[in-house]
């Protein structure tokens, strides 16, 4: 009786064990399939593209991207 | 490599909705899907404080977490972004996120829940940059045009910051250390990193004066 109930138990615990081991998904979503915003624009040539930048240029449109978040500080015009 | 954030400085945020409706202009978004909004703390007791609040963005995102089709993924830039035509509009992403900025359209019959709609940064979908397709689904893609999302640049007290995070960061620290107040920034610990890893500015102390 005894021994059939530890049989019981370790099979009880060997499921709760298993049903622990789910991988997670985490970070599995990570993609690359997306075209990187360097790349510009496929209707690039319409009017609201900025100026200041090359397209396909990464470098370009990351020195663009600082530009422009420097643009929202206002103390570089004017003093504090 | 850039790595896109949001701030919010919330002694800069007048609630005019100015975000609101750059966003919802600039993307077409339709009737009962915000994917901006401006939170006021306290409202009507004086120092009351408003934030604007959409996806952040996320280093660790629960929406990528939590969905059980996998829709989502993270630009290089650090956007993270969804794919409309996997997500099946399940709605666990507006559980798992703790800012509320999944969001779906009911203009189905009976009420029948869209597919889910969020900020991108103004990054757009999968589909090609700048492409009708995009638009459609996802709004306009400013960073393909070598432009920031509009909420941020369209901000009248540029209380709304968006871009690198490094930049961003540094303006709003030298904001902080200028007027010696104000260097709460909600939802960043909560989005980039715990506050013990990532710390927020701390005020000037303020100097005794004898």
């Amino acid at each position: 009786m005894t021994r059939a109930a530890t049989v019981w138990g370790c099979v009880c615990l060997a499921g709760a064990l298993v049903a622990c081991g789910e991988t997670t998904s985490g970070e599995s979503g990570v993609r690359k399939s997306d075209v990187p915003a360097w790349q510009g624009s496929s209707g690039a040539s319409n009017a609201f593209v900025a100026d200041g930048w090359k397209t396909g240029d990464q470098a370009s449109w990351e020195q663009q991207m600082r530009n422009r978040s420097r643009g929202q500080n206002e103390y570089s015009r004017t003093t504090p | 490599m850039a790595r896109m954030k949001f701030i919010c400085d919330a002694e800069r945020c007048i609630e005019c909705n100015g975000c609101v409706t750059a966003c919802k202009a600039e993307h077409d978004v339709p009737w009962g899907v915000n994917r901006r909004r401006v939170v006021t703390l306290n409202d009507g007791v004086a120092g009351e404080k408003s934030v604007s609040v959409a996806c952040m963005h996320c280093s660790d995102a629960p929406c990528m977490a939590v969905c059980p089709v996998d829709c989502f993924y993270r630009t290089d830039d650090g956007v993270v972004l969804h794919d409309k035509d996997v997500c099946i509009g399940c709605g666990y992403c507006s559980y798992a996120c703790p800012f509320g900025a999944p969001q779906f359209p009911s203009n189905g019959t009976f009420g029948l829940r869209g597919k889910m709609d969020k900020c991108t940064f103004c990054a757009g979908g999968p589909e090609a940059n700048g492409s009708a397709a995009e638009f459609e689904k996802y709004g306009r893609n400013r960073l393909a045009e070598g432009k920031l999302p509009a909420c941020a640049e369209m901000c009248s007290t540029k209380a709304l910051l968006g871009g690198d995070g490094d930049v961003v960061s540094d303006i709003f620290r030298n904001r902080v250390l200028v007027r010696g107040k104000g260097s709460e920034v909600w939802g960043w610990g909560t989005a980039y990193g715990k506050p013990a890893t990532n710390p927020a500015p701390q005020a000037k102390p303020e100097v005794k004066k004898s």
